[in-house]
């Protein structure tokens, strides 16, 4: 039931932000009223979280109006947002690690004064814990880095419900169940339930549709750092949303020119089981395949590439490599670039060996090499003696294709490479790819956008670090890989 | 190709800069006296600051933590080493120079063993291992006749047009190792490392090889500079390297190489040791006293870090 | 969404295999003083005395002090290089000026509490690392302390004689004077509300200032805090000494982390511990020399024996925290 009319809890009025040559957020607009749960869905990379930390706080715009409860807020600050009774749960955990559960606790609540500063903390965790996840067996004097994620995640959750000197009015929960199980996922939607019914708004971000759909009056479809569809929740339904985010507008573009059948007969370049496998479930990797890992995100398919990556320096009995190997991070910033050089010396680092004169790098081989990448993969710079963080990030990210495969490895490795990736960058990449399996070379590619799972000859879905499903292209449907990476929930359809 | 951009922009010049600034001071002082007698003496200590600063360079690129603490007790015993073995007999010079590189490289290997094989931060190590080395030292060098050979003595003593040979031959070295950390395999495996360990393990580095030849670098360079001290100073002892702790660790950063590791910089070592070494003997030269020379040595390099602040994170 | 039943199992697994080494860990400081004393008691019974311990833990006051204040230091992921030669250089202010000019004495060392604080603003401010400028810093301590006393003398003033020579009865001054300190760092660090805002500064500053806290604030009163036991340490040191030396402290710096280490303390994340801190120092200050002078072990190797005890007790506990974090 939508309020008719809301008392306006934050008013966010044509929100822009920019990181480095990436535009963030493109002119977002966002109302929340008082009582209201707003669900808001989008693919990686859409801006969800950008605009998350504009509303918390912790991340100034660089144009756009922020207005709480009416009114503007031109020097709109977190300790401000805590004031005026706004509180995020974001991905990253905030907690610090060292301290216990009530010490997280005092932390965010400074207005906790006297000797018995502990035990008020300690209370007001405890029964914040217990009432919204019964039997959550977390001790207040429990150290955080002692406690398993899940838990780790209930703390964070619980804290950022817990009201001492200011009021409570608005709550954002960033993916607050990615780490939960079945059960406390459930406890805690039926507590926001509960909250929101009680006057105190909620927004909620989640890659479980249903969540949005059943606990949601309104919902916010976001892609490209804009909102691209907004309404009731009673309009949308899974397809609609699905649609919006913009999964199938372009499938199986590439698909149609690739050979559909591959021949058996392509020599086998891996066999892999994941170490959480029970059964014999094994994938398998030819010469000349792409294929695809599927399923939410964090359900085992990044561990396993970076298993097979070892594995092909020291062979393990699950895991059998033949030939080099390369890696392609989608989190190029913690795992990809090296921000301290050139865009050639990041192209070349795989290949630094191929490239002496003797015992020394010949810079002008370096070059070449970086210069025959740069016009195949086209990344728009005018010198790859450049600094690689004057590229924007779909052409770091280029660079990094350009770095495995101008490497001698026939086995490519791709972590959901196109991460944050614009569309017509992506297109370029995809065939890029094709083109190299003609030579032969092997794609094992874990993504998280169903689009590109079109590109993969075979897909493995997985599912708490598990193979669960092995799908040909024949059979390759988003129902199919949906149901396989959601099994059905029963608490969300009761609930 | 980097080397010709914005010359000015590069912090190291202004070790330079520095050191003739000081240069200047001191000759303006003495009206003039003494002025290449000052750059003799000062070539001559700068050697040995710069041969374990290159080798505390390539151990503090390797990134936030990475840190050699054993060069003083390592120098300490290879200068030893060089002088028992050499026994004030020039024909055993080669073979004492080899016995000193010998103990530094097995000195640098075992810090790394410990770091890799028993988890223990670098300082950790490399501090423990230098108590041990430090009584080992004690014990084997007492009651020992360790002077140089002559011809040992004098080589380390020789110039060349006022130029101290081993200057000139630390130059070479200096060019080589320039050339190891912008044009080798292994330089740019370093600066991998110390940018990102594991963007460099995913981009094929082989991290644990390259940190285990840079600590027995770093340990190998202390055990030259032991012998080639002893030489120089005409007999080896205990405290010999006790200097070089803090030396290596100042001529390094002064000289423009990343406390966060991933950038080094060769010609600022010599800068930044050749500003310290003038600094000194233009202090010497004011005659002031021991205790005014280190106060003002620890304000200026805590002026420096400051100066070039705001672009480096802690390294601990 | 995790199969419930599955993870409650393996949960209880990993607890019940993983409670007795977490704990083994966290008592592995008392553990290697326990050894080092029984070690002492068996080669010499006689030195497990109220005579005993007060001859044999004498330098052990001061090295706690010191390693407390690098303790603060490393609570904020910094690392303080210049204890060993600030703890020197307020010895010389103490065996001079403390003792002839009392309050100008007590002005100069009020004044470097002051420069331990500047120097934490100037660290935080121009985000520099903290190992350079206390290297830097190391050498103006020490040049200090030479101006004050270019040759080993002075004296310590009466009362702190004294102070440190006090005979309590039944328990050793020293054993009083480690437990008073590790009380008075546990309560301040670990159980006052500012303690705990002081350790959530290292580990997860940007958490820190995300909930609104001051990490300027924090570096500074760590600093402050450092440099106050840092004058307590060259305060203790000279009373029992009673004469300083501009170069009595410079072995302080590297006991003190190490004391720190083997207390349970790490580089990064503001995971420390005062009581283990403090038996991190004991266990040094016992195996320094005592320990290896019963063990008849020269005086050439005791050096090498404390480096070989720090490598030994470090390795255990990697070991430990290794194993505790393959079963989690």
């Amino acid at each position: 039931m939508l309020p008719d009319k809301a008392a306006e809890i934050i008013a966010l009025g044509q929100i822009a932000k920019r990181f480095g040559a990436v535009r963030a957020l493109n002119g977002v607009d966002l109302l929340v009223g008082a009582g209201e749960c707003v669900g808001l869905v989008g693919h990686n990379g859409a801006g969800k979280s950008t605009l998350m930390h504009v509303v918390a706080g912790t991340l100034k715009p660089d144009s756009g109006d922020i207005a709480i409860a009416g009114m503007p807020q031109p020097d709109y600050h977190v300790t401000m947002a805590h004031k005026l009774g706004i509180r995020c749960v974001f991905q990253e955990l905030s907690l610090c690690p060292n301290l216990s559960v009530a010490e997280n606790a005092y932390i965010y609540h400074a207005e906790i004064k006297g000797v018995r500063w502990h035990q008020r903390a300690s209370d007001l965790i405890q029964a914040k814990l217990d009432e919204i996840f019964p039997g959550h067996g977390i001790g207040p004097a429990d150290v955080i880095r002692d406690l398993p994620i899940s838990k780790r995640q209930m703390v964070e959750v619980a804290r950022a419900f817990t009201v001492t000197a200011y009021p409570l009015r608005l709550v954002v929960l960033d993916e607050p169940t990615s780490s939960l199980d079945s059960r406390t996922a459930g406890q805690l939607l039926s507590f926001v339930r509960r909250i929101v019914a009680g006057g105190t708004s909620c927004i909620l971000i989640s890659h479980l549709l249903n969540e949005i759909l059943d606990h949601c009056h309104r919902v916010m479809v976001m892609r490209d750092g804009r909102v691209v569809a907004a309404g009731a929740a009673a309009a949308f339904d899974r397809d609609r949303l699905i649609d919006a985010m913009g999964t199938v507008a372009a499938p199986h573009q590439m698909a149609s020119r690739r050979t559909a059948v591959r021949e058996a007969a392509a020599p086998l370049r891996i066999r892999a089981r994941p170490a959480r496998q029970q059964d014999g479930t094994e994938l398998e990797a030819h010469d000349g395949e792409i294929i695809g890992l599927a399923g939410l995100s964090g359900h085992g398919q990044a561990q396993l590439l970076i298993d097979i990556y070892r594995a092909s320096s020291k062979p393990t009995d699950r895991i059998e490599v033949k030939g080099p190997v390369a890696i392609i991070a989608g989190d190029r910033q913690s795992e990809g670039i090296f921000p301290m050089w050139s865009i050639a010396e990041n192209i070349a680092i795989r290949s630094i060996a191929t490239l002496r004169n003797g015992m020394f790098i010949s810079p002008s081989r370096e070059a070449g090499l970086a210069r025959q990448w740069q016009e195949r993969i086209g990344i728009r710079t005018p010198d790859v003696a450049n600094n690689i963080l004057s590229l924007s990030g779909g052409n770091q990210q280029k660079a990094l294709f350009a770095r495995a495969l101008a490497s001698d490895a026939g086995i490519i490795l791709m972590d959901d490479p196109t991460r944050g990736v614009d569309v017509a960058t992506k297109f370029e990449i995809y065939e890029l790819i094709e083109a190299e399996t003609r030579r032969g070379r092997t794609f094992l590619w874990y993504t998280t956008e169903m689009e590109e799972l079109g590109n993969c000859d075979r897909i493995y879905v997985f599912r708490n670090g598990r193979i669960v499903a092995e799908l040909n292209r024949d059979e390759l449907t988003e129902e199919a890989v949906i149901q396989s990476s959601f099994h059905v929930e029963p608490w969300l359809t009761s609930a | 190709m980097s080397w010709t951009l914005n010359i000015v922009a590069r912090p190291w010049i202004w070790s330079f800069v520095g050191a003739l600034a000081v240069w200047l001071a001191a000759i303006a002082f003495t009206g003039g006296h003494g002025a290449g007698g000052m750059i003799t003496a000062a070539l001559s200590l700068a050697v040995f600051m710069v041969i374990v600063g290159i080798g505390q360079m390539f151990v503090i690129t390797l990134g936030p933590g990475n840190v050699d603490l054993s060069l003083p007790a390592n120098i300490g015993l290879a200068s030893a080493v060089a002088m028992k073995v050499m026994g004030g007999s020039d024909a055993l010079v080669p073979l004492g120079l080899a016995a000193a590189l010998a103990t530094g490289a097995a000195i640098g290997a075992t810090n790394y063993l410990m770091i890799w094989a028993l988890r223990i931060p670098p300082i950790i190590a490399t501090l423990s291992a230098s108590f041990i080395i430090q009584s080992i030292d004690i014990s084997y060098g007492r009651g020992l006749q360790i002077k140089p050979p002559p011809g040992f003595a004098d080589f380390t003593n020789l110039q060349f047009a006022g130029i101290p040979v081993l200057a000139i031959l630390t130059a070479l070295f200096s060019v080589a190792a320039a050339l190891v950390l912008q044009r080798t395999v292994y330089g740019r495996s370093v600066a991998a490392i110390g940018q990102n360990p594991r963007a460099a393990w995913l981009a094929g580095v082989k991290v644990g090889r390259v940190r285990f030849l840079t600590y027995t670098l770093s340990g190998l360079l202390g055990g030259l500079n032991g012998a080639l001290l002893a030489g120089y100073f005409r007999g080896a002892n205990v405290d010999i390297g006790n200097e070089y702790l803090l030396a290596s660790i100042a001529v390094v950063v002064i000289g423009g190489t990343s406390v966060a590791g991933g950038k080094a910089n060769v010609p600022g070592i010599w800068g930044a040791a050749l500003f310290l070494v003038l600094l000194l003997t233009m202090l010497n030269t004011f005659g002031v006293s021991a205790g005014v020379r280190l106060l003002l040595t620890g304000l200026v390099i805590v002026a420096i870090i400051t100066a070039s602040g705001s672009r480096n994170k802690g390294l601990a | 969404m995790a199969d419930l039943s599955l993870e409650g199992k393996s949960r209880r697994l990993v607890l019940t295999g993983q409670a007795p080494r977490r704990l083994l860990r966290s008592l592995l400081p008392a553990l290697s003083l326990v050894l080092i004393l029984i070690g002492i008691a068996w080669l010499n019974p006689r030195a497990m005395s109220y005579f005993g311990f007060t001859l044999m833990l004498n330098l052990a006051i001061p090295i706690a002090l010191a390693t407390i204040a690098q303790m603060f230091v490393m609570t904020g992921n910094d690392l303080d290089l210049s204890i060993g030669t600030f703890v020197g250089f307020v010895g010389c202010v103490t065996a001079t000026w403390l003792r002839e000019a009392p309050l100008i004495g007590a002005l100069m060392l009020i004044g470097s509490v002051g420069v331990y604080a500047a120097l934490g603003a100037l660290i935080y401010l121009r985000s520099l690392p903290s190992i350079v400028v206390t290297l830097g810093m190391s050498f103006v301590w020490q040049g200090l302390a030479i101006l004050l006393l270019p040759k080993p003398g002075g004296a310590a003033p009466e009362w702190l004689q004294q102070l440190m020579g006090l005979k309590p009865p039944w328990i050793p001054f020293p054993i009083l004077a480690a437990i008073v300190i590790a009380a008075v760092a546990h309560v301040g660090l670990m159980r006052t509300s500012y303690g705990t805002i002081l350790r959530g500064s290292g580990g997860n500053p940007l958490a820190m200032s995300r909930a609104g806290w001051s990490l300027f604030k924090t570096k500074v009163t760590l600093f402050t805090l450092a440099g106050m036991f840092g004058v307590a340490s060259g305060l203790a040191l000279i009373g029992t000494t009673t004469s300083a030396d501009a170069n009595i402290g410079n072995g302080y710096t590297l006991l003190s982390i190490a004391g720190v280490i083997l207390g349970g303390g790490e580089f990064v994340g503001g995971r420390v511990s005062p009581v283990g801190a403090v038996l991190g120092a004991l266990t040094l200050a016992l195996a320094a020399s005592p320990l290896l002078t019963f063990m008849r072990i020269p005086p050439d190797w005791q050096v090498g024996a404390n480096g070989a005890i720090l490598i030994i007790v470090l390795a255990a506990r990697a070991l430990l925290s290794r194993q505790e974090a393959l079963t989690q």
